[in-house]
């Protein structure tokens, strides 16, 4: 075939990865180092040959697989032997049925799952798609691991790059929250803050890719991003494997970049055309904070463009006001019969104290508005009861202990006798 | 008047390679115009059919986005520093 043709001419090994296509006007060019498409700006993302077989084949091999992403090779951009690369093995977390959320919140029990992405090695998401960004960058001979970053990658990326013996070097705004820098940082490699929002952070690591002082860099998200981007797909491939190989009916997703929700819909769509899971209609919804919610007003106001915004929320993760993929969750909320909305911060502090009073999870400010988001789409009637639905927590609340510190602590300080403990009203 | 337009890697193919050239207008419309005029071809590749700026690409004026300011209206004082640059992403 000629893709297979591409591919091979560069002699990269990416697995199935064939070649890079523009979302937009479907140019192709061969795997590289690239990100935006010469002809009209578009996200470049992977091409496949998606393997032969049946799906029971198919799914025996990925049930033989390791308990990791890598259960998942075949239908990533890595080479066949990922496993046995160092590496962070991420993946494979919980799916917890949320039988207590879901009395909480008027669900039929049975029908609420959190998918909690906060079981991952640096404690989010962001490890599924730096592994895949780090098998990139092996492949095109990068010698530092890069970033730009809300703070869980640069904390992903750091550790990915200790695992495999590369130099990290990340960008991060320069007033995170002080759990997300200390874990940046903490794995040795170069952490710059920068004096700007997430979006100047960005524009600077664009520049900097285009000067000869990134030569040789593979910045995980920027130059490495249609490979990174793939790996949010293994959340959907979980999922649905957990399910017993069903889809869901409704997915609950937060919203920055739009990435995450983008390439899940790509995974679920993967796995109907392979035969894995049965085709049926599934909802995909999208979740933002109030302070940041550009993709949020442009499905309220019926656009299909996104004016970018200037963050102002707690949700730090989704501080992202020109989120590249936003057209794309408009589309996909769209033509799923989902939607976008958006919770203030009160309800996001909410939501994380029901999500571990009701399920023993603490999510960061991220699965705070993923959560809020559920509650709200369930008391207005777009989630039904009898449905099955699965929410996402992309991340550990120990990362953002600044938004619940304030109405959180012990319940009495006592001295060590029982008549203490009596005067406290706790007996 | 007379501004530095920093020139995506992706573009350079245009400017033979330079990745900073310079350009004239009071606009960033003029800009624009001028820069095709030097560099033919390049005005198509960051405005669409309509003659608006491509959904996927970011414009700065000095560091002020132009979405934030007034577009292709925005002016370009002489000296301003005018930077091109494909839309990325992070976070979720």
């Amino acid at each position: 075939m000629a893709v297979q043709t591409i591919a091979s001419a560069t002699g990269i090994d990416l697995g199935p990865a064939a070649a890079l296509s523009c979302r937009e006007c479907g140019h192709r060019v061969p795997l590289g180092p690239v990100f935006a498409c010469e002809e009209c700006f578009g996200p470049l993302e992977v091409a496949y040959d998606l393997p032969a077989g049946s799906p029971q084949e198919l799914k025996d091999k990925i049930a033989a697989g390791p308990q990791s992403i890598w259960r998942y090779a075949p239908l990533l951009p890595v080479p066949a032997d990922v496993a046995a690369k160092p590496n962070l093995n991420p993946g494979f977390t919980r799916l917890i049925q949320a039988d207590r959320l879901a009395a909480d919140l008027g669900v039929d029990a049975g029908n609420l799952y959190v998918k909690d992405d906060s079981g991952n090695p640096t404690h989010s998401f962001k490890d599924r798609v730096v592994a895949i960004a780090l098998e990139a960058a092996r492949a095109f001979g990068f010698t530092t691991l890069s970033c730009s970053s809300t703070g869980n990658l640069a904390g992903a990326v750091g550790a990915a790059a200790a695992r495999a013996g590369l130099r990290s070097c990340v960008f991060i705004p320069y007033d995170l929250e002080q759990g997300k820098v200390i874990m940046a940082a903490v794995y040795g490699g170069d952490v710059v803050g920068i004096e700007g929002t997430y979006d100047d952070v960005n524009r600077f690591c664009s520049e900097l890719i285009g000067d000869p002082i990134g030569e040789g860099w593979g910045f995980t998200n920027v130059n490495l991003r249609p490979y990174y981007a793939e790996g949010s797909k293994t959340l959907a491939y979980e999922i649905c494997e957990q399910l017993g190989w069903q889809l869901p009916d409704n997915l609950i997703i937060p919203v920055a970049s739009g990435s995450q929700l983008t390439k899940i819909d790509k995974g679920l769509k993967e796995l109907i055309k392979l035969g894995l899971v049965e085709d049926k209609p599934y909802k995909i919804f999208g979740a933002q904070a109030e302070g940041c919610s550009p993709v949020s007003s442009a499905y309220k106001d019926g656009h299909d463009v996104v004016r970018p915004v200037r963050p102002d929320t707690i949700a730090k993760s989704l501080a992202i006001g020109n989120p590249a993929d936003g057209p794309y969750v408009l589309d996909i909320t769209r033509r799923t019969g989902g939607a976008v909305e958006d919770v203030n911060d009160e309800q996001v502090v909410d939501a994380i104290k029901q999500l571990a009073r009701t399920e023993g999870v603490f999510a960061e400010t991220a699965g705070g508005v993923t959560f809020g988001v559920l509650k709200k789409l369930v008391e207005d009637g777009r989630i039904s009861p009898s449905e099955t639905t699965v929410a996402i927590n992309t991340g550990d609340g120990l990362k953002t202990l600044d938004a619940v510190a304030p109405t959180t602590g012990p319940t009495a300080t006592i001295r060590p006798n029982l008549d203490s403990f009596r005067e406290a009203g706790l007996a | 008047m007379s501004v530095n337009v920093r020139i995506p890697t992706i573009l350079r193919t245009y400017t033979g390679g330079q990745a900073e050239v310079t350009a004239e207008g009071g606009t960033l419309a003029d800009v624009l115009a001028d820069l095709e005029k030097n560099h033919t071809g390049i005005g198509a590749r960051v405005l669409d059919d309509q003659g608006k700026l491509r959904r996927f690409v970011n414009v700065y004026v000095n560091d002020d986005d132009v979405r934030f300011a007034s577009g292709l209206e925005t002016p370009t004082p002489d000296g301003a520093g005018v930077s091109i640059i494909p839309a990325v992403a992070g976070g979720c």
